[in-house]
């Protein structure tokens, strides 16, 4: 953990302020997380932790402040490189999966990778052998709704990260499941993260899937408070 | 949540054959001990008692895995004794003014910052929690429910935790009248 604390990190936000309107949603956040670790934000609900998310990931440009990936400011890139930054970079999982409804978890699965330009077979192939990793062979060819909720969430999880991103953001990955399917979700993705060396970023208001981070922050009125590492 | 009385869980250990102090003290730690390991002297205390009490009997001298020699079984009024500790339900949230409610209180009569107090706190549950969910991969059943049974607790106290954070400003204001 020292290791990770002590690095150059990989994602920064510096005095990141970010209105709707009239309203303020993010108002002077500074974050750093470093390369391999595991980051919990967490915060009540309307305390901006989403809207940080989408900030870091490159979705949302900040109205003041900077927010930079390996040394490369993002609210400077325009909207193309941002898109191809995050399809070659970053990974998502959100509290529905966000599964396309008729393709099936394989073709889900193997979705990022021929958009990145990697032939069907080979993308298919990676994609039924993330899938075994999973424990999820037998699902390969059923369609998001033939699945249980645990299980599609999972097919997600391997979709964010079948091609290898450098950052993995998830937003209440474990919100709509009871507490078993979190539990598997949990352990699958914080594993093969670490395993990968993967950088996580999970927003969640629940406690027990903070816990599987190596340390928290908590956002709230827009303002971030570094917690405690391990 | 009640503590765990090592008493009746090692009269309720008895319950499924005879054994000796020394078996009873492993069977303890393997499933309750959990990082608290019994102490073989309050093992063989709690024979003792449990003997005096007619709650067990002593089978004579013969060898188990261990050096002693004892072997204890329960006795019908020992197996009455676990029915009535298995089915009394334990008291829930016994304690209704916590420590940590007394805090907050005294710190907000004191002008303190109670804000900080409860931040401070939910850091501790929050690496208690960590701890907890290492230590649960890769372990065996028994004490991945143990610690989830921890885990449901200090998330408890983390929800009032927000509550009050919440409802600060009103409580605040509820003490200084």
């Amino acid at each position: 953990m020292n290791d990770i604390v002590t690095s150059t990190p990989l994602l920064t936000a510096r005095g990141v302020h970010l209105s709707f309107g009239l309203t303020p949603a993010l108002r002077g956040v500074d974050l750093d997380v470093h390369p391999g670790e595991i980051v919990a934000v967490m915060g009540p609900s309307g305390s901006g932790k989403s809207t940080l998310l989408h900030v870091l990931a490159g979705v949302l440009v900040p109205d003041q402040g900077t927010v930079t990936f390996d040394g490369r400011d993002v609210g400077a890139m325009g909207e193309a490189a941002r898109a191809r930054l995050r399809l070659a970079e970053l990974g998502f999982v959100f509290q529905y999966g966000q599964l396309l409804p008729d393709l099936s978890a394989a073709d889900n699965v193997s979705l990022p990778l021929m958009l990145a330009g990697v032939p069907r077979k080979d993308a298919l192939g990676r994609a039924r052998t993330w899938l075994q990793r999973l424990d999820l062979a037998d699902e390969a060819h059923k369609l998001p709704t033939q699945m249980s909720g645990g299980q599609a969430q999972r097919v997600a999880v391997a979709r964010a990260l079948v091609g290898n991103p450098r950052v993995l953001f998830a937003d209440e990955p474990t919100g709509s499941l009871d507490s078993l399917a979190a539990e598997k979700v949990m352990t699958t993705l914080t594993d093969l993260a670490r395993a990968a060396g993967t950088t996580v970023v999970l927003v969640t208001h629940d406690p027990r899937t903070a816990a599987y981070a190596d340390r928290h922050v908590t956002v709230r009125d827009g303002r971030a408070t570094a917690g405690v590492v391990s | 949540m009640t503590a765990v009385d090592s008493a009746d869980v090692l009269l309720g250990l008895l319950g499924t054959g005879p054994s000796h102090g020394y078996d009873l003290k492993h069977g303890y730690d393997r499933l309750f001990g959990g990082g608290r390991l019994l102490a073989f002297g309050q093992v063989y205390a709690t024979l003792a008692r449990l003997l005096r009490h007619g709650l067990v009997e002593l089978l004579g001298d013969e060898a188990g895995e261990g050096p002693d020699r004892k072997r204890y079984a329960i006795t019908a009024a020992g197996r009455d004794r676990v029915t009535q500790w298995l089915f009394r339900p334990d008291v829930p949230s016994p304690v209704l003014q916590s420590n940590l409610f007394a805090k907050t209180v005294v710190a907000l009569l004191l002008g303190d910052d109670a804000d900080r107090l409860l931040d401070v706190q939910r850091a501790e549950h929050l690496g208690r929690m960590r701890a907890l969910t290492a230590q649960k991969h890769g372990a065996d059943l028994a004490t991945v429910l143990a610690c989830d049974h921890a885990l449901f607790h200090i998330e408890a106290d983390l929800r009032w935790i927000d509550l009050t954070s919440a409802r600060l400003t009103e409580l605040r204001q509820e003490v200084a009248r």
